[in-house]
């Protein structure tokens, strides 16, 4: 699904060079769900960024779907920090802003954005506004507006951060299942390992800027497992540990 | 609802109708003493009324400009160059700050002249502007232009700057051009900003609009009160600065009914 190999990128600022990414290369699967880890400001949003086709890699090649990625591609949906619903308009408009963008916003396609809300329990809120909402809701409205678009690659640059730890615990468990549902694939960026090896298949540890991949982690012991009962496993702790000694080594 | 209220709230409802029923009629009883104590003043002697006028002499000259007709041509012509003025400096001010937030190469070249024309006092371009576009209408919108427009520029354009950049950022991942991102997100959350520009933008027009008519016109409120002042008929100074103060808190309450139905068409719900 993505094939990277090799991407470097450094950042050119007034005072000097930035180096963020040196040397990445992975790939992910159809239907997987990667983590990427590493200490802070080490370039994981870079790397997503890159992903998302917002940051230009400076070498090396970046596959999305077996084809070359320039710039943005509808067949990749990214969920910021903050869930970025527009206030002066109602969730279903909001959740229609990318086929208004990309000029299809059809009675089809917002039939099907009314299955997506119907599917997740989410129809009563068509008519309000972001400001109606819990901040869970509102983080599962976003998620709704980047599945509406119909992207084959989910990003989630640090979706649950904002949310408090019981919502994000709650929220995490259903855009995970969302996710599954869909068949789409993920890619998560965050700074919890806890988070990281609840809801993934593998793990990218990242090393300080300028980033490599320190470690790859296959969670096989937790496949199949939800999230939350992921966290009652014992193999659970040993990735939690792992995973913690080897950032620790690098802060 | 109203069916189902405590007492307590039944209390504090009635309270806060007292309170606010208190302060209409503590500004009732202000304005009525201060007509009242200005008339006294003059009458009695204390106030020269030839200087300051008095309220029933304004009372009279209001009548009279009533009943010769000049009133409403004054009121009319003076309104007129405030609502275009105000409309011209919000519109291409706007449109301007637009073309800045476009090209940052356009931003930044002209950012050290908006500075320089920001902090010149407009007045000074009074005389000029009556040069070239004579002493008319012209001369007098293009005042209230130089007034209005550099604020707006640099204000709207402020605003456009303020857009979370986050936000910008999801756009473009759902494949949005800069047209797009600027019509879908900065134009809409830039609301705020607009609407205290238009506030500010309808004082600096009457600013304009008076300044010009004491330079050049041969009607407007301003002209009432040159003229006046020239002849020396305070009553008719007096009289004029009331109406115009009248005038312009209407056409302030007019901009806020502007600005609910600018947000009404905008969607704009917070």
């Amino acid at each position: 699904m993505v094939e990277l190999s090799d991407i470097y990128l450094t950042y050119q600022a007034p005072d000097g060079e930035v180096p963020a990414l040196a040397g990445i290369t992975f790939d992910v699967a159809e239907g997987e769900f990667i983590s990427i880890v590493g200490p802070s400001g080490c370039g994981k949003s870079t790397l997503l960024n890159a992903i998302a086709g917002l940051e230009t890699p400076d070498s090396g090649s970046l596959l999305v779907d077996g084809h070359p990625l320039r710039g943005p591609d509808p067949a990749v949906g990214y969920m910021p920090q903050k869930d970025g619903l527009l206030p002066w308009r109602t969730i279903f408009s909001n959740l229609c802003l990318g086929l208004e963008i990309a000029g299809k916003n059809t009675p089809a396609r917002q039939a099907e954005v009314r299955e997506l809300l119907a599917r997740y329990g989410l129809s009563e809120f068509a008519g309000k506004t972001p400001s109606q909402l819990s901040g869970g809701m509102r983080q599962r409205c976003a998620l709704i507006r980047t599945l509406a678009s119909g992207p084959k690659l989910l990003l989630l640059d640090e979706a649950f951060s904002a949310l408090d730890y019981q919502t994000r615990l709650a929220v995490s468990e259903d855009i995970h299942n969302i996710i599954r549902r869909e068949g789409k694939t993920a890619i998560l960026v965050t700074h919890d390992i806890s988070e990281a090896v609840s809801l993934s298949d593998r793990i990218l540890l990242l090393t300080r800027r300028p980033a490599r991949i320190k470690h790859i982690y296959s969670l096989d012991a937790l496949r199949g497992i939800p999230p939350l009962a992921r966290r009652d496993h014992p193999a659970f702790r040993e990735f939690f540990n792992a995973i913690w000694k080897e950032l620790d080594l690098h802060v | 609802m109203s069916e189902s209220l405590s007492p307590a709230r039944a209390a504090w409802l009635a309270g806060q109708r007292r309170a606010s029923r208190r302060v209409w009629f503590l500004r009732a009883v202000l304005l009525v003493a201060f007509f009242a104590g200005w008339e006294l003043a003059a009458r009695t002697g204390l106030m020269d009324p030839f200087i300051f006028s008095c309220p029933s002499r304004m009372w009279e000259t209001f009548i009279g400009l009533l009943s010769s007709g000049d009133l409403f041509l004054h009121i009319g012509v003076s309104v007129g160059e405030t609502v275009i003025g105000f409309l011209c400096g919000t519109l291409l001010g706007t449109a301007i700050a637009t073309l800045l937030w476009w090209s940052d190469l356009l931003s930044r070249v002209l950012d050290p002249y908006l500075v320089v024309l920001n902090a010149l006092p407009k007045t000074a371009l009074g005389p000029i502007f009556i040069v070239w576009m004579g002493a008319g209408g012209g001369a007098i919108i293009a005042m209230t232009l130089a007034i209005s427009l550099i604020v707006t520029v640099l204000d709207m354009y402020a605003g456009f700057r303020e857009t979370d950049r986050d936000r910008i950022r999801l756009l473009r991942t759902l494949g949005a051009s800069r047209r797009q991102v600027f019509t879908h997100l900065v134009l809409p959350s830039s609301f705020p900003t607009l609407a205290s520009v238009l506030r500010v933008n309808v004082g600096l027009s009457w600013v304009g609009v008076i300044m010009g008519e004491f330079l050049v016109s041969r009607h407007g409120l301003g002209y009432l009160i040159v003229y006046g002042s020239q002849v020396f008929r305070m009553d008719l100074v007096m009289t004029t600065v009331l109406i115009l103060a009248a005038a312009a808190a209407l056409m302030y309450q007019g901009v806020l009914g502007l600005e609910k139905a600018l947000k009404k068409y905008m969607g704009v719900t917070v």
